[in-house]
């Protein structure tokens, strides 16, 4: 690990104008992804803002009728909230099929946000990669690529987002607020919060520099039935080779997002209509103007198969 | 004496010396260094220079004590535990939140030791597996694992018993698990649920049936 100085914020705007006038700070909350990251050299903050004493750990009702999911809330707590699983339970489900219980324990809702990729060109620092160190071209492109992005890659890079929370969230219209460094707060709703690689996949989201994630918010629940299937090497402590997130209504409408697909929790609501008609049609919506390589091509026919028994699933 | 030993001699010799020099040399490096670079880089360079030396001071409290120390921002949780207080039940496998050997409790709750930094834990509550049981007066766990035979090398066995008692209490609280077929529904404790919520707990000897025989008989599981 690259040597760090170290300070533990007080209030939320301490920490956003902290990092905005410290060169390379970072936050630090669960530590899960960051440090990991920081052992390999591939994050290298120079100062780290440990965000833990906030207190951003409740989970409140909105007026509106949904919820409020403070930063700082573990995603093992949010899994289990009785509100969570009795209204939102497709990111109850989400969340149980991600890492193992002691990282759930430790990670929180914002961090889980910002993981970074999985793409192993990205962690091995002896390969090119445009994400890590922009300019250096792409590994994974002509690479070993079958864990690798089918839509919305660019010549840049082809690296999947391997959060399932945040592909619940997506489904959900959750809404991200923030501080910035200024002090004034936003709310980025879900949509515009990540990034496609384009020509900078160093930058995974819309935050700007300093800019803090303060909460989470959840509308209204929509009802239906709440479905995350997960596809993957193992059972259980393994990243999606994809996965799918549903919500059913009782007329066969509904709305459903993918993960390990691209890189950004992927949803065309577009393709949505086509849900009543069936796996096929859906998937062919979902998944217009897919690239595959002979890796990854088996994404697609897995993504149809997958809805398909989310679809009868919802059906009970 | 040999030609050979007069050459061991000075072969010897002239490899203290030049010992002495590379230590000499590393010594001044960082003068020499910023001596030969612009104004900026030589500051940043001095800047990151004191960073390294920068040490922190952290009270942890592990298994009921109190402990004050200065350590480097960069010990993890698991290097503070095992290299500083000597508490070395606590191990380290993949440094990298994978396999699980590193569990400890923190304030009730199972972490991975190796992905949280020691002054991140100042105010909180660890138990390690030093902490749980001695050997005159074992956790019901720890009497469980030896009864169930649940280790070949022993290697993750802290780690799978820190987590397993911490999991036990979620299991309790009654929170669901991937496995959980009705997500609001009462939870039942069963085989299926203890597999899945150890799976952060990787056995390389594949002792895996035995330590869920041990669980079981704590959860109070007929199998």
């Amino acid at each position: 690990m690259k040597s760090f100085t170290y300070e533990r914020a007080a209030t939320p705007a301490d920490a956003a104008a902290a990092a905005a006038r410290i060169p390379g700070a970072r936050f630090v909350a669960g530590g899960t992804n960051l440090l990991d990251l920081m052992k390999l050299q591939i994050e290298t903050p120079s100062h780290l803002i440990d965000v833990n004493d906030l207190a951003l750990d409740r989970i409140d009702a909105t007026p509106d009728g949904g919820l409020r999911l403070g930063a700082l809330v573990r995603n093992a707590d949010l899994a289990v909230d009785v509100r969570v699983r009795r209204d939102y339970g497709v990111l109850t489900r989400a969340l149980l099929s991600g890492a193992s219980g002691q990282l759930r324990n430790q990670a929180t809702t914002a961090g889980n946000l910002l993981q970074r990729t999985r793409c192993p060109y990205f962690y091995d620092t002896n390969q090119p990669c445009n994400k890590r160190r922009p300019g250096s071209g792409c590994g994974a492109i002509g690479g070993f690529s079958r864990l690798h992005a089918i839509v919305g890659q660019s010549d840049a890079c082809i690296a999947t987002h391997p959060s399932d929370m945040a592909v619940a969230m997506r489904l959900l219209d959750a809404q991200v607020e923030t501080i910035r460094p200024n002090g004034t707060s936003r709310i980025i709703p879900i949509a515009d919060f990540y990034r496609l690689p384009g020509t900078t996949p160093n930058i995974d989201t819309n935050l700007e520099a300093g800019e803090l994630i303060t909460a989470v918010t959840l509308p209204r629940p929509v009802g239906g039935v709440h479905i995350y299937r997960k596809v993957r090497a193992r059972a259980s402590y393994a990243f999606a080779l994809v996965s799918v997130a549903a919500i059913v209504q009782r007329d066969g409408t509904g709305r459903v997002a993918l993960g390990g697909v691209a890189h950004k929790p992927w949803r065309v609501e577009a393709a949505e209509r086509d849900m009543p008609r069936g796996a096929q049609a859906l998937a062919a919506g979902l998944l217009a103007g897919a690239r595959t390589t002979p890796d990854n091509a088996f994404k697609v026919p897995l993504v149809e198969r997958t809805l398909a028994a989310v679809i009868a699933d919802a059906k009970g | 004496m040999t030609d050979f030993d007069s050459n061991r001699r000075q072969l010897l010799k002239g490899a203290a010396v030049a010992a002495g020099g590379a230590v000499a040399a590393s010594r001044l490096a960082p003068e020499a260094q910023a001596a030969a670079q612009p104004a900026s880089a030589a500051t940043s360079a001095a800047t990151a220079a004191t960073a390294a030396t920068a040490t922190i001071s952290v009270r942890l409290r592990v298994n009921g004590a109190e402990h004050q120390l200065m350590v480097d921002p960069r010990t993890t949780l698991l290097d503070a535990l095992r290299e500083r207080l000597h508490l070395t039940g606590t191990k380290k496998g993949c440094d990298q939140g994978q396999c699980g050997a590193c569990t400890v409790i923190v304030d009730g709750r199972r972490s991975t030791s190796c992905l949280t930094l020691a002054v991140m834990q100042e105010g909180h509550d660890i138990t390690t597996i030093e902490g749980l049981g001695t050997p005159n007066n074992l956790h019901p766990m720890q009497a469980a694992f030896i009864k169930h035979d649940g280790y070949q090398c022993g290697f993750c066995t802290p780690g799978q018993i820190c987590s397993a008692v911490a999991m036990l209490d979620e299991v309790k609280k009654g929170g669901p698990s991937h496995v959980t077929a009705d997500i609001n529904a009462v939870l039942q404790p069963t085989d299926a649920e203890f597999r899945e919520r150890m799976s952060g707990n990787l056995c390389r000897c594949g002792a895996y049936s035995n330590i869920q025989a041990a669980i079981a008989e704590v959860a109070g599981v007929r199998r």
